[in-house]
């Protein structure tokens, strides 16, 4: 195997990260003093995770590095997701105190 | 094909490869993540869960919160971020000076981090907004149960912000390290593994920062 093993990302495509980065965090802001009713939090998560894509790929190298860390992050992410909705599959399906079902 | 080994005090002898080696260092640190993924997880399934049942309590909690404050604390990690990053590119590139001025930049930039956050825990232990039953905050108008968001917000910025400390002492670690000229262009892999826990540090603050600052 060669040893040309690391790829080194130009640091305009950090700037330019960081930078995409800077103005999301100001649009989650400027989202937030508006009123979307339920959408401010589908909103406000949205651009979360777009933010932390962009780190994930770019700062945390996912794009270039061995897939193998992806697959692996993604399934930790995936099982928070089931018991995200374990928990709410439970709480929406509960019977109030006094049903007389 | 060879069959000499090749040897390198960065190649522990149960590995063929530095490559392998790195590989196996870099899948044990993601399993890590994961781990810390899922640990941070459990505090966000429980704070939208709670969040959904009372959400006037989540609401007025949030008033209590500086959103400026918030968002230089966002800026100041994210920037962190970058700097961390960019020590990694500069020893790629041989450049040790710079990345020792990066790593040095990271290391301020947890030190900002960790000042604001003093100011504002000071400011709200000062007003009685203590978490769990060391709440004493009576003031009007003030719902009850509003200690259920401090608890929340002191446990996930709590717990964040030991992962910024031992963040910081893992940079610091680091950048004795660099000093002593252990890093370069063919080996970096300690420096690259704290960048990884430094960047998901940055990661867990991206989702505090909306919903704890920014509630609606």
């Amino acid at each position: 195997m060669a040893a040309t093993k690391h790829h080194i990302i130009p640091i305009q495509i950090y700037l330019r990260v960081l930078f995409a980065l800077l103005a999301f965090t100001a649009l989650t802001v400027a989202v937030a003093q508006m009123d979307f009713g339920v959408l401010n939090t589908v909103i406000a998560l949205g651009i979360a995770t777009i933010k932390a894509t962009l780190v994930l790929l770019f700062f945390m190298h996912l794009k270039y590095d061995n897939k193998m860390f992806l697959v692996i992050f993604l399934t930790g992410v995936f099982f928070l997701i089931v018991l995200f909705l374990f928990c709410e599959f439970d709480l929406i399906t509960r019977l109030p105190e006094r049903s007389v079902l | 094909m060879s069959t000499t080994k090749v040897t390198s005090p960065h190649l522990p002898h149960h590995f063929d490869s530095i490559e392998q080696a790195e590989a196996a260092s870099k899948l044990g640190m993601w399993l890590f993540l994961c781990t810390e993924v899922l640990m941070f997880g459990g505090l966000f399934v429980a704070y939208a869960i709670y969040k959904n049942m009372y959400p006037e309590i989540f609401f007025q909690g949030a008033t209590f919160l500086d959103w400026k404050l918030g968002s230089i604390n966002t800026v100041v990690l994210l920037v962190s971020s970058l700097t961390m990053a960019l020590s990694i590119y500069y020893t790629q590139k041989a450049k040790s000076k710079a990345a020792i001025y990066s790593l040095w930049l990271t290391l301020c930039c947890g030190f900002i981090f960790m000042g604001i956050k003093y100011i504002e825990y000071s400011h709200k232990l000062h007003l009685g907004l203590a978490p769990g039953h060391l709440f004493s905050y009576s003031a009007e108008p003030t719902l009850q149960g509003l200690a259920l968001y401090f608890s929340f917000y002191y446990c996930m910025t709590g717990l964040h912000g030991l992962h910024v400390l031992i963040g910081m002492i893992l940079i610091f670690w680091v950048l004795v390290r660099a000093y002593k000229g252990h890093f370069g262009p063919s080996y970096f892999l300690p420096m690259e593994c704290v960048g990884l826990f430094w960047h998901l540090v940055d990661l867990i603050w991206i989702y505090l920062f909306p919903i704890l600052y920014l509630v609606e």
